[in-house]
């Protein structure tokens, strides 16, 4: 086989319609008859339903419809958890239209729905809810404490206790012993803030009832599981339901869920007979769609006085938000496995408590548990070496995994097959010009520059490719982690590639098509990747947890293999000779020795004509795959910025910023630079840029993008990416995921160089985002108390909100 | 509800219609035409998903009535490319792999092309300053760039490439 | 996104708008550029039963001189008032705050009079024309009357034109020759300002002749601070002796709290930031 297309930093296919405005996102449709629907959503926290009057909304002009929950109680189901973490993981119903009780601000508690969009928005205003609004639980220290109840019925804000114990797992040894026994502990909380997904597209669906099935389009990354969902939920035969993901405009977990508003479009179209279509606003979507990370981290870490970490315990509190939404809770279970990054101490242990709040439902954000986990070491890290006066890249050294010591079994039970940690290290130190920004950082600092150098280091591994059926079963996932392809021979010799994921930006049509161009000898352009409808991939599991290369790539590679197998069967006996004898070779099948041979494609109109087969042969090269990973895999990297920090007014400036990964092989550079690319910055901007902020009320603050920063053009610089070598073993490809490893790297790396800047004046811990406004206050509060200023209580520094004046 | 009556040139073609005055331009685009080319991202005039020209100039049609652009020319992405195929600045988005998801797309290409109008040849400093009304969540703006600075340059060698061949051109 | 219907109304005359916005009385509203107004609209923040939108009257749009002042139409957009060649030579300071305004998409829409009328705190507009010891035109039922910066914003949104009132023209004493600068801070480029500095100084023989100094966000309305003005008159261009002079800006100021920063920081930041735009301008 000559591989030619692996490895081509090919142009994208799915550009063409992407740039010229060809696209087919679900708000573009629209559909004979096609109703549309406006929400009414809660404006409190917390409190209960006493009266909705929707009779003046039902009479105005263009209103077809008013649905309130208690109209839809019979048959509106619930948005299923598929993750109960514990046995007795507690849950309160989340209902698509709340009935009596909201549990946060945003909530939808009635539904019009019109003849123009224009007309439903007008009808909302006409619609008149009593609440008794009741205290809400917004914060994690006090709702661990169930002094306020998120939702009184349940009895606790506690859903589930969830640990990870390396002595007791038999992974490693016993972590209270090691604290006891080391020389130095480092004792921190971090505060990871809320976050919200933010994809540019809007959450859409539509949903068309006529026919005999239902038909919904929707802004998801996960249509299979969202059909299966509906199914279960509302009980609608499987074979009665159609989800297709057209267009998606991008999801970053975010559209990892199965939500009220997808289940609302569809009753309504159901209760109408019409197409009805649901589109959410920005402000619904920053209010109403899942949000991500919000969790306090408690982190003990052992040590030698020499830097040989001992041990590490976790302790989390984890916000789900008012429910549980799909996989809400096994967000931080992700993380657990990830903690020791990629060292090597011996004992572990990791507690998460995961708690409901009087905010929005949490969920997958860009990385899900694994930025978490990698943000807590890495820091951690980097306040160890500042505690022993160490380099920080040293310390590192010092204690991870040696690239000999592969295949090697971490403290938290997980075998990482592969990785070249000095490798990617010495790497990134030469490009980054280490030694000579310390060099500078120095002179700075005697100096006593206004504007102060910092240098943030961070390496990760994180586990890729989600997931092995067998392990997600062991955590009480409820569903598998294989994935699905099928790949077709047109009787012209063009291949259709059918897969289970459900791409929406990482150019997969491409990726994919290269893969089976090299694997069947046949033109790139003649590969057509087909996707994200499920009455055309009929199986499959979608794409989130950087798992659509490595499973759902590998089922590619898996179908093409078994059309090769089928296609020598019919070149034998089409030229006459013993199946044994037949090579395959750039697309042609030929007979060892001789000149004979057929290529694909005249293989394919001769299986199409069906007029010459092998006795026995059913006539089709057609073949399906389903590939269930071993292992997960392991891209690891080390990245390192440069942060210029105003000692004057906290202002923080990313000056440099050099990665190099390992992320195996790599089928197309062009993708993988710029998934690098995209997560760095949403990385980046969790440490300088994003926070979801609530009121003492629990009205979110930020409800706009005026607030909500997610960071232009103008607030960023280039960065250097590169990368090291080292194949995955668990798979033929040699590749591993991809999708989140700039973000996980980059939170940690940018916050360690801000702090790197300002520790030798007093600071040792800035809230994350890393506001001007907080390094200036760590810097006064630092100058003015003379002690170490350390892990500020978010609660204690939030600001007064009080946009008129006054002080 | 009253309607107004409007007549506006979009892409080449002139349409006259009546519209409500509090329908948006690119409702009216979306909606009217079916020009879905122009998408919406935000309430608040910051992500510019739905940039468009009007007279030439970049402009957020969310932020336009439809009655403003009465007697007015806009062009939407499903307008700049010439016959010959796609507009410089498409094609650069797409060598550079400029775009992911593609839902900011279409208002990144116009407000680019609105931007090297302005300033032909401009730094990376000013590339990124010029796109500070356009948000991206997929790129990291990185690509974005590289594309806009490439479609500086080739726009750059064709106009020089052109000075030396005509003779007689005025000036 | 869907604002309340209204009856909308595109007068070609100053006259005819009045008429129009009289009839409207309580539920008129005026639509200049429509940058701020229209999300506001469309977030249902306001609900006007009429807009009157000026943008078809040329009469109220363009830059010129007359005798020795710059008089800006008050539906001039941002872009033109940016890159115009009278502004960039006698109002500097309005030049250099308006390309910080936004950006290049808003910048083409939004028009100068808007800017004013509408009286962000945040906005950048307000505090450079106070600097400009800007005159505000304004036509109304009664005829046209004029308000000097200083009488002109009078609170969160407030300005001193009525409800039936048109701003029609901002006129500005030039400053041939002065210099200036204005120092925006914020934590994304297209965020509104945290706090903002206009500075526009004359400078003879190497020291500081005249200045005017005013701040943004740094209360409900711009704040003019003739105490620094003074002090700086006289001082030479260096940072020991800027710093000084500008120490007391943001005393008795009462700045906002919110996500960016409590009046403390916003304080301390005028502070730096008058001192950068002082140095920067000079």
């Amino acid at each position: 086989m000559t591989i030619t297309e692996i490895g081509a930093s090919r142009l994208r296919k799915e550009d063409q319609r992407l740039i010229t405005g060809r696209t087919r996102y679900t708000d573009n449709m629209v559909l004979p008859g096609m109703l549309h629907i406006a929400l009414v959503r809660s404006p409190f926290a917390h409190a209960r339903i006493t009266a909705i009057n929707v009779d003046e909304a039902k009479r105005a002009p263009g209103v077809i419809m008013v649905l309130t929950g208690k109209d839809v109680a019979d048959e509106q189901g619930g948005i299923p958890s598929a993750w109960p973490v514990t046995p007795d993981q507690k849950a309160p119903p989340y209902l698509p239209i709340a009935v009596e009780h909201v549990a946060y601000a945003g909530e939808i508690v009635a539904c019009v729905i019109g003849r123009t969009a224009a007309a439903a928005r007008d009808a909302l205003e006409l619609i008149d809810v009593d609440y008794d609004d009741l205290p809400p639980v917004l914060d994690l220290e006090e709702a661990m404490t169930d002094t306020v109840l998120s939702h009184p019925d349940l009895g606790t804000n506690l859903s589930a206790t969830w640990i990870f114990d390396s002595a007791a797992a038999g992974t490693g040894t016993d972590v209270a012993q090691a604290l006891a026994s080391s020389e130095v502990v480092i004792e921190r909380t971090y505060y990871q803030q809320r976050l919200i997904p933010a994809f540019m597209e809007p959450r859409s669906t539509v949903v068309d009832p006529t026919g005999e099935q239902l038909t919904m389009w929707s802004a998801t990354q996960v249509p299979h599981i969202l059909k299966l969902m509906i199914s279960l939920a509302l009980s609608i035969p499987e074979s009665k339901v159609r989800v297709v993901a057209p267009d998606v405009g991008g999801g970053f977990g975010g559209k990892l869920a199965v939500t009220a508003e997808e289940f609302i479009t569809l009753l309504a179209a159901r209760r109408t007979g019409k197409p009805c279509k649901y589109t959410e606003t920005r402000t619904e979507s920053l209010m109403g769609a899942h949000h991500g990370r919000a969790q306090v981290q408690r982190i003990r870490l052992s040590a030698t006085k020499e830097g040989i970490v001992t041990g590490l315990d976790v302790n989390l509190l984890a916000d789900m938000g008012a429910y549980l939404g799909v996989i809400t809770s096994g967000i931080p279970i992700l993380g657990a496995f990830m903690y020791n990054g990629i060292y090597k101490f011996p004992a572990y242990r990791f507690e998460c408590n995961n708690l409901f709040t009087n905010k929005a439902p949490t969920g997958a954000y860009r990385g899900a548990g694994r930025p978490e986990a990698t943000f807590a070491i890495e820091r951690a890290m980097d306040d160890l070496a500042a505690e022993l006066d160490m380099d920080p890249v040293e310390l590192r050294r010092k204690n991870w995994i040696k690239h000999e010591e592969f295949p090697f079994t971490t403290v938290a039970g997980l075998e990482y097959d592969s990785g070249n940690y000095e490798a990617a290290t010495d790497k990134a130190l030469k490009e980054f010009g280490y030694d000579e920004l310390r060099a500078e950082q120095k002179l700075r600092r005697q100096s006593g520059d206004r504007v102060q150098l910092g240098i943030g280091v961070s390496t990760y591994t994180e586990m890729c490719g989600l997931a092995p059926s067998r392990v997600l079963g062991s955590l009480d996932y409820a569903a598998g982690g294989w994935e699905h392809a099928q790949v077709r021979v047109l009787p012209t010799g063009a291949i259709e590639v059918v897969t289970g994921i459900s791409p929406h930006g990482q150019g997969h049509e491409t990726s994919f098509s290269q893969i089976v161009a090299d694997r069947l000898g046949v033109p790139f352009d003649n590969v057509e990747v087909l996707h994200g409808d499920t009455q055309v991939a009929q199986r499959g599991l979608d794409t989130y947890g950087s798992r659509s290369l490595v499973v759902g790539g590998m089922a590619v590679v898996a179908a093409a293999d078994k059309v090769i197998e089928k296609a020598k069967t019919v070149a034998a006996h089409l030229l006459e000779a013993s199946r044994d004898d037949i090579e395959f070779t750039a697309g042609a099948f030929g007979v060892k020795g001789t000149d004979q041979s057929m290529t694909l494609g005249e293989i394919a109109f001769a299986v199409f004509s069906a007029h010459n087969m092998p006795d026995g042969f059913e006539p089709s090269l057609d073949s399906d795959a389903t590939f269930d990973p071993v292992n997960f895999n392991f891209p690891h990297g080390t990245h390192l910025c440069a942060m210029e920090v105003d000692t004057e007014t906290g202002a923080v400036t990313l000056r440099k910023y050099v990665c190099v990964d390992d992320i195996g092989n790599v089928i197309n550079p062009l993708l993988v630079d710029g998934q690098i690319h995209g997560g760095l910055v949403q990385g980046i901007s969790q440490a300088l840029f994003e926070e979801a902020v609530y009121d003492e009320s629990g009205t979110l603050v930020t409800g706009s993008f005026v607030d909500y920063l997610v960071p232009s053009a103008a607030d960023l610089p280039m960065f250097t990416t590169d990368r090291t070598v080292t194949p995955a073993l668990t798979n033929t490809l040699g590749v591993k995921g991809v999708g989140e490893a700039g973000t996980i790297a980059s939170t940690p790396a940018i916050v360690n160089g801000v702090l790197d800047a300002v520790r030798h004046l007093g600071v040792d811990d800035i809230l994350m985002p890393c506001t001007p406004s907080r390094v200036w206050n760590a810097l006064r509060d630092a100058a003015q108390g003379g002690g170490r200023h350390r892990s500020p209580d978010p609660s204690s520094t939030k600001p007064d909100l009080d946009p008129a004046g006054g002080n | 509800m009253v309607q107004t009556t409007i007549t506006v040139t979009v892409d080449g073609t002139s349409y006259t219609d009546q519209v409500e005055p509090r329908m948006l331009l690119v409702q009216y685009l979306r909606e009217t035409l079916g020009k879905t080319g122009t998408l919406i991202g935000c309430d608040t005039s910051n992500c510019g998903a739905c940039t468009v020209h009007l007279d030439g100039v970049s402009v957020k049609s969310c932020t336009m009535f439809a009655v403003q652009a009465d007697g007015h020319e806009v062009t939407t992405i499903e307008g700049i490319a010439g016959a010959d195929g796609l507009h410089p600045m498409q094609t650069a988005f797409h060598e550079n792999h400029a775009l992911q998801c593609g839902f900011c797309t279409p208002g990144m290409i116009m407000a680019s092309i609105d931007l090297l109008r302005e300033n032909p040849n401009p730094d990376e400093q000013m590339i990124r300053d010029g796109l500070e009304g356009n948000l991206c969540r997929c790129t990291g703006y990185q690509n974005i760039v590289k594309a806009v600075r490439s479609a500086a340059e080739t726009e750059a060698a064709k106009v020089e490439l052109g000075a030396t061949i005509p003779v007689g051109q005025p000036s | 996104m869907i604002p309340v219907a209204f009856d909308y109304s595109a007068p070609t005359t100053l006259d005819e708008a009045l008429t129009l916005l009289a009839d409207a009385g309580e539920d008129g509203k005026i639509l200049a550029g429509g940058q701020s107004l229209i999300p506001v609209l469309k977030l249902r923040l306001a609900a006007p039963h009429a807009v009157i939108d000026l943008g078809r009257i040329d009469a109220l749009r363009g830059i010129r001189e007359d005798g020795d002042h710059v008089v800006i139409g008050a539906m001039t957009q941002h872009h033109d008032v940016a890159t115009h060649p009278l502004v960039a030579e006698h109002a500097n300071l309005i030049a250099r705050a308006t390309q910080t305004v936004a950006d290049p998409q808003i910048r083409h829409r939004g028009t100068f009079g808007g800017a004013l009328v509408h009286a962000d705190p945040a906005g950048d507009l307000p505090a450079a024309a106070l600097a400009m010891d800007a005159v505000f035109h304004i036509v109304g039922p009664g005829g046209e009357r004029t308000v000097a910066a200083a009488d002109f914003f009078v609170d969160l949104f407030t300005t001193a034109v009525g409800d039936n009132e048109i701003l029609t023209e901002v006129r500005m004493p030039k400053k041939t020759a002065w210099v200036s600068d204005y120092q925006k801070f914020t934590r994304v480029a297209q965020q509104w300002s945290i706090v903002g500095v206009a500075a526009t100084l004359r400078i003879e023989n190497g020291r500081i002749a005249e200045a005017r100094i005013a701040l943004t966000n740094m209360g409900s309305v711009p704040i003019r601070v003739q105490a620094v003005e003074q002090a700086l008159i006289g001082c030479a261009i260096e940072e020991d002796a800027i710093a000084r002079a500008t120490a007391s800006v943001a005393d008795g100021t009462n700045p906002p709290s919110d996500l960016n920063g409590d009046p403390d920081y916003r304080r301390h930041l005028a502070t730096v930031l008058t001192r950068r735009a002082v140095l920067n301008a000079a």
